[in-house]
């Protein structure tokens, strides 16, 4: 069975809905009409624009232009996560911290999924390869950005009581485990809260795609499963390397706090 | 004798100090608020970055790791923080070695049960003189030790550093707003100016 094509009617149909609560926002001064509005805006415009970039990359299967298209994914996934932060790094650290965790949560993953589990020829056959990068980057972007949030603003709001550990000789480590701790629970909670509903509350939007598509329930269930394993494991990994890598920037060489380098 | 050195010590545009204190001798340091004083007791400890060396005997600063610095010259900050439920888990060496400063201070083993949650910032500024102790540091920084205690309990605290750095030939540093307990305490005494000059009296 193949997909039903929806006729630029039938987006409008939905397009007449946003509007309409445009002008119900307006009615009643929510404030919401312009962002609503733009937001949706911007979905059409870039959403159109990659499909057109996807029907390319779909006709030439090379290397270099899933590779390329990676890059820039990753890029501003990684500005994105830094953007998130109540109080971030200088632009540069900050933005390099981001993409490092990125690349482990999202590259490293979906690699091994295209190149072991999946095993299509060639492995980086872009139908796959892209849609799977996507859905892990923009997952565990939420789960990163979620853990360095909350990494910095505990340790902004305890740093008395950090200091104090290291005044009584505890290292770095010792004096932060439960806010390490803490803010890698705060990063893994969503994905975690994700996978206990999925199927019962909510029907996870990639299996849906696929049976919309057309696929038989059980294979888009396969690969409903495929993917949630692969963001929860992501974001863990993700997680780790960004705390990690945070803890390594806010003390230096000898365990000093350095919490004047973040910027609100 | 473990003799604490500061040289040419300078943070944060400040300094640069030189200070030296005998060991089992007491520096008192004075000085308006905002000078600097808990900044260099800071620094001292090495909590923020700095130039020049700290020394204590033989050791320096720059030469052993940060925590085995901070471990042996003990810094007792102005305010004491707690993080776990109870006064207990934030002591690391069994009950009975402490009983006898819980007891000068006031307390008795049962203070290893009490909720942190209901200490009186008086009874938290006591304790935090016996956690510290707990590291047997073989300096102290003592940032208003003091301050918020009523008569009774200034004296037995000031006599418990006092017997400590007698015993164990500890050098320290000082740091009121009481002229009258630097008057007691102290054998030398440092002033430090409102734009952070360090003066010696006599």
């Amino acid at each position: 069975m193949d997909v039903k094509p929806l006729s630029p009617l039938d987006l409008s149909i939905a397009a007449c809905l946003v509007v309409a609560l445009a002008l119900l926002s307006r009615r009643f001064r929510l404030g919401l009409e312009k962002r609503l509005l733009i937001a949706a805006l911007r979905t059409t415009i870039q959403l159109l624009l990659i499909g057109q970039v996807l029907r390319v990359l779909f006709d030439n299967s090379s290397l270099v232009f899933v590779v390329a298209i990676s890059m820039v994914m990753l890029t501003v996934a990684g500005r994105e996560v830094t953007a998130r932060q109540q109080r971030r790094l200088p632009s540069f650290q900050g933005w390099l911290l981001g993409t490092s965790s990125m690349f482990v949560s999202s590259f490293s993953v979906a690699f091994i999924a295209l190149a072991v589990i999946i095993n299509n020829d060639p492995w980086f056959t872009p139908q796959y390869a892209i849609p799977l990068l996507g859905m892990l980057l923009g997952n565990t972007m939420n789960g990163i950005a979620l853990s360095m949030d909350r990494m910095t603003e505990t340790l902004w709001q305890q740093r008395q009581i950090v200091e104090q550990r290291l005044l009584l000789g505890e290292t770095a480590s010792q004096a932060t485990a439960e806010i390490r701790a803490q803010a890698m629970r705060s990063g893994m909670i969503p994905i975690i809260n994700s996978m206990a509903a999925a199927g019962l509350v909510s029907l996870p939007g990639m299996m849906t795609g696929q049976i919309l598509g057309g696929s038989s329930p059980m294979d888009a269930v396969k690969y409903q499963i495929l993917v949630m394993f692969l963001i929860a494991a992501g974001t863990g990994f993700g997680c780790i390397t960004a705390i990690w890598m945070l803890s390594g920037r806010l003390f230096d060489e000898r365990d000093r706090l350095c919490l004047d380098q973040l910027r609100t | 004798m473990n003799e604490l050195q500061i040289t040419d010590f300078t943070f944060q545009g400040k300094g640069p100090y030189n200070l030296a204190i005998a060991a089992g001798t007491v520096s008192g340091l004075q000085g308006a608020s905002g000078a600097g004083k808990s900044l260099l007791l800071r620094a001292i400890a090495d909590l923020d970055p700095h130039q020049g060396t700290a020394r204590l005997g033989s050791m320096l600063c720059h030469e052993v790791p940060a925590q085995l610095w901070r471990k042996t010259v003990g810094m007792l900050p102005a305010e004491s923080f707690w993080w776990h439920d109870t006064v207990g888990e934030h002591f690391h060496v069994p009950v009975q070695e402490l009983e006898g400063n819980l007891f000068q201070l006031g307390f008795d083993a049962k203070v290893v049960e009490w909720q942190v949650s209901r200490m009186s910032t008086g009874e938290k500024q006591r304790l935090a003189v016996v956690r510290l102790l707990q590291n047997k540091p073989q300096a102290l920084l003592l940032d208003e030790p003091t301050a918020s205690l009523d008569k009774a309990n200034i004296e037995s605290v000031e006599k418990l550093l006092l017997n400590y750095g007698t015993e164990q030939q500890v050098p320290m540093l000082w740091v009121s707003h009481d002229p009258d307990q630097l008057e007691r305490v102290a054998d030398s005494l440092y002033f430090m100016e409102s734009n952070g000059c360090l003066l010696q009296r006599s």
